[in-house]
């Protein structure tokens, strides 16, 4: 397992992409961060772009990297490996390689300009969506043969998440406002690791708002330490879920 | 002229002879009842000079013209059950006590000290520690409650009482005290024509100053630090609020300034800085809000559409999480050169002043006000893009709320 990470960190490392998602990152970040004097401020801004691109970037480049290694997954199955293995081992690779891109990139800056408890909480954020959208991209690379249709999926779902589900929740919302739903959101929110992560910065961030008598219940589940590690632990899911059950179709999956 | 002199003499002895006797000064030494048998014996005039001690002391009356003076803070004890002085004469002076654990009882109010239908008193440099009501004033006129350290450990709203009490007064004057841990920091029921300035009022229970029913009071240059729910001025007219700092009233209920049924007032020169809602307005009438600073609140302004004929100008918006909400598509009120942080419009002819006019009310901020758990989706990507929209294309938010002539730099105040 640890030989196929390696050949695949390598690989990724050689590939100009990772590389230039780190760069912009860390553009992005620097000129942020010079500009505003407000560090809470300049944090939203990182908060945004982490909320925007770490999704997208990471299910549509790794989706991709799959999906044109599939004659490289193809030789390896045809060694005594275990599917489960090497398919692990294929998203460990990618993994690495696009949290250190994210580490450098958002991490490093931020941790220089701002050290604080927020800044920590939109650095794991980060990673956790790297992760978490990581996976999902494994998992759309067992479930479809063909690598259009693997990177439409992939749109779709970074779509769904960053922009959909956030319109279906208000329009939930909306539709049931006269009824107590503000326990029925705190799960429904669980259901999408965008918001989660969104939320779990913004409590550390903008609190004011949070706190008024409308946040009062969020912030008193989601800002507890009870509520952080109910938060990490459902994003912890949302990483493990998707590869267990990508494991499982592609044990079975007629390459 | 040594004529003139000795008839001028002559004058002031006779003066002095037809009062009784000149005032003294009386020590009192602490023992049992001995500041209630000074009191008894002494005259009109006379002062008590309170030596240093713990003096297990209550229910003393004051009914003459009497200075209390204390040295070095002599301690007056309620043993938590019954309260202190009760001060029913003209131009009383009490200065230089400490007076504690005053008694709760649910049938009166007891405080540390309770002036009595009584006028020009004076409470000064002392201090009042674990009371239910720290001062307490009773139909009082012209008194000045001036440096005095008033704090206790009320816990909830229910148990405790007020750090300055005020009841059918007029002409008070409330200076450089510093109240904390009561359930109202300062409060005032039918007081009019007062004074309320330098005064630090922080974490009590309730509010850090309570208006009812209060006319023509000015205050200015308070604090207002990190009360249970702010500031709340309601059922006023002329009201004068000017150069005070509310600061970290934080909480889901909690304003800064929460203005209820008042007309008339001025608020100005006034910082508002890391409130939940720094000004919350309910049924005003003809508030003028001018030169303040909003900064880093959730809300800077709460304007309800039953408020008309206010006018905020030339206020700086700074950092506020949303600038102005309203919950109606009335507005009857005036926002003009005013600075807002979010403005993104342009000023073509540099003349300072944005040629665009500036929708302080974002779609985002009128949802939450509708309905509250919408701000779960609080900027996110969604919300973001629906305030685009909505700068295009106004529709949902209350479009007679607008600055026409918004300020492109920062005022400086």
């Amino acid at each position: 397992m640890k030989t196929i990470i390696k050949y695949v960190l390598l690989d990724l490392l050689k590939n100009k992409t990772i590389l230039v998602y780190t760069l912009i990152l860390a553009a992005i970040t620097i000129s942020v961060s010079g500009i505003g004097d407000n560090a809470s401020k300049a944090l939203l801004s990182l908060l945004n772009i982490t909320l925007l691109f770490v999704p997208i970037i990471s299910i549509l480049f790794s989706t991709i990297y799959f999906f044109n290694s599939v004659e490289f997954t193809e030789l390896l199955l045809a060694q005594p490996i275990k599917r489960k293995t090497m398919l692990l081992a294929e998203y460990a690779g990618i993994a690495i390689a696009l949290t250190i891109a994210y580490l450098v990139g958002v991490g490093v800056p931020i941790c220089i300009f701002y050290y604080n408890l927020a800044a920590v909480t939109l650095i794991i954020s980060g990673l956790f969506l790297t992760l978490i959208f990581s996976a999902l991209a494994l998992l759309i690379f067992v479930l479809f043969k063909d690598k259009t249709k693997g990177i439409g999926a992939a749109i779709i779902t970074a779509l769904f998440f960053i922009l959909l589900f956030d319109g279906l929740l208000l329009s939930f919302i909306y539709s049931f406002s006269d009824y107590p739903i503000e326990k029925p959101l705190l799960g429904l929110i669980s259901l999408n690791p965008v918001d989660l992560a969104r939320i779990l910065v913004l409590l550390q961030l903008d609190a004011a708002v949070m706190m008024g008598y409308s946040g009062a219940l969020f912030k008193k589940f989601m800002g507890s330490a009870m509520g952080s590690i109910y938060t990490l632990v459902c994003m912890l899911c949302w990483t493990i879920i998707p590869l267990i059950t990508a494991a499982r179709i592609f044990k079975k999956k007629d390459i | 002229m040594k004529r003139v002199l000795s008839y001028l003499l002559l004058h002031v002895f006779l003066l002095s002879a037809a009062t009784p006797g000149f005032a003294t000064i009386i020590k009192v030494h602490p023992a049992a009842n001995s500041i209630h048998h000074a009191a008894d014996n002494a005259r009109s005039g006379d002062t008590l000079l309170l030596q240093k001690g713990i003096y297990r002391e209550h229910d003393i009356i004051i009914s003459k013209k009497l200075t209390i003076t204390g040295e070095g803070f002599p301690v007056i004890d309620g043993e938590s059950k019954y309260q202190v002085f009760i001060i029913t004469s003209d131009s009383v002076i009490i200065q230089g006590l400490q007076i504690q654990h005053i008694g709760k009882v649910s049938i009166t109010d007891m405080a540390g000290i309770r002036i009595v239908n009584a006028k020009c008193v004076t409470i000064k440099n002392n201090r009042l520690i674990n009371n239910t009501f720290g001062i307490y004033l009773q139909n009082a006129t012209r008194c000045y409650i001036v440096n005095n350290m008033i704090h206790s450990d009320t816990k909830d709203e229910i148990n405790g009482g007020n750090g300055i009490h005020a009841w059918k007064s007029t002409h008070l004057s409330i200076t450089g005290n510093s109240i904390s841990g009561h359930r109202d920091g300062i409060y005032f029921e039918f007081v009019t024509d007062s004074y309320i300035a330098a005064n630090t009022s922080f974490d009590n229970a309730r509010y850090g100053l309570h208006f009812m029913f209060s006319h023509n009071d000015t205050y200015t240059q308070n604090t207002f630090k990190s009360n249970g729910a702010g500031v709340a001025v309601m059922y006023s007219k002329g009201v004068i609020m000017h150069d005070n700092e509310f600061v970290h009233n934080w909480g889901d209920a909690s304003y800064g300034l929460l203005l209820k049924e008042i007309t008339d007032s001025k608020i100005e020169h006034n910082r508002f800085t890391k409130n939940t809602v720094g000004i919350h307005m309910e049924g005003t009438t003809r508030v003028d809000v001018r030169h303040n600073i909003f900064e880093d609140n959730g809300w800077g302004v709460r304007v309800q559409a039953s408020c008309s004929g206010s006018n905020f100008v030339e206020n700086n918006f700074i950092g506020n999480s949303f600038d102005v909400t309203t919950n109606g598509s009335m507005m009857l009120n005036v926002f003009n050169n005013n600075y807002w942080d979010k403005y993104d419009g342009y000023d073509l002819d540099k003349n300072n002043i944005g040629d665009v006019s500036y929708y302080p009310v974002s779609v985002y901020a009128v949802i939450t006000e509708k309905i509250p758990p919408a701000m779960i989706l609080y900027r996110s990507f969604l919300t973001d893009m629906m305030d685009q929209v909505e700068k295009v294309m106004p529709t949902i938010i209350p479009d007679m709320l607008k600055d026409d002539h918004p300020l492109m730099k920062k005022l400086k105040l």
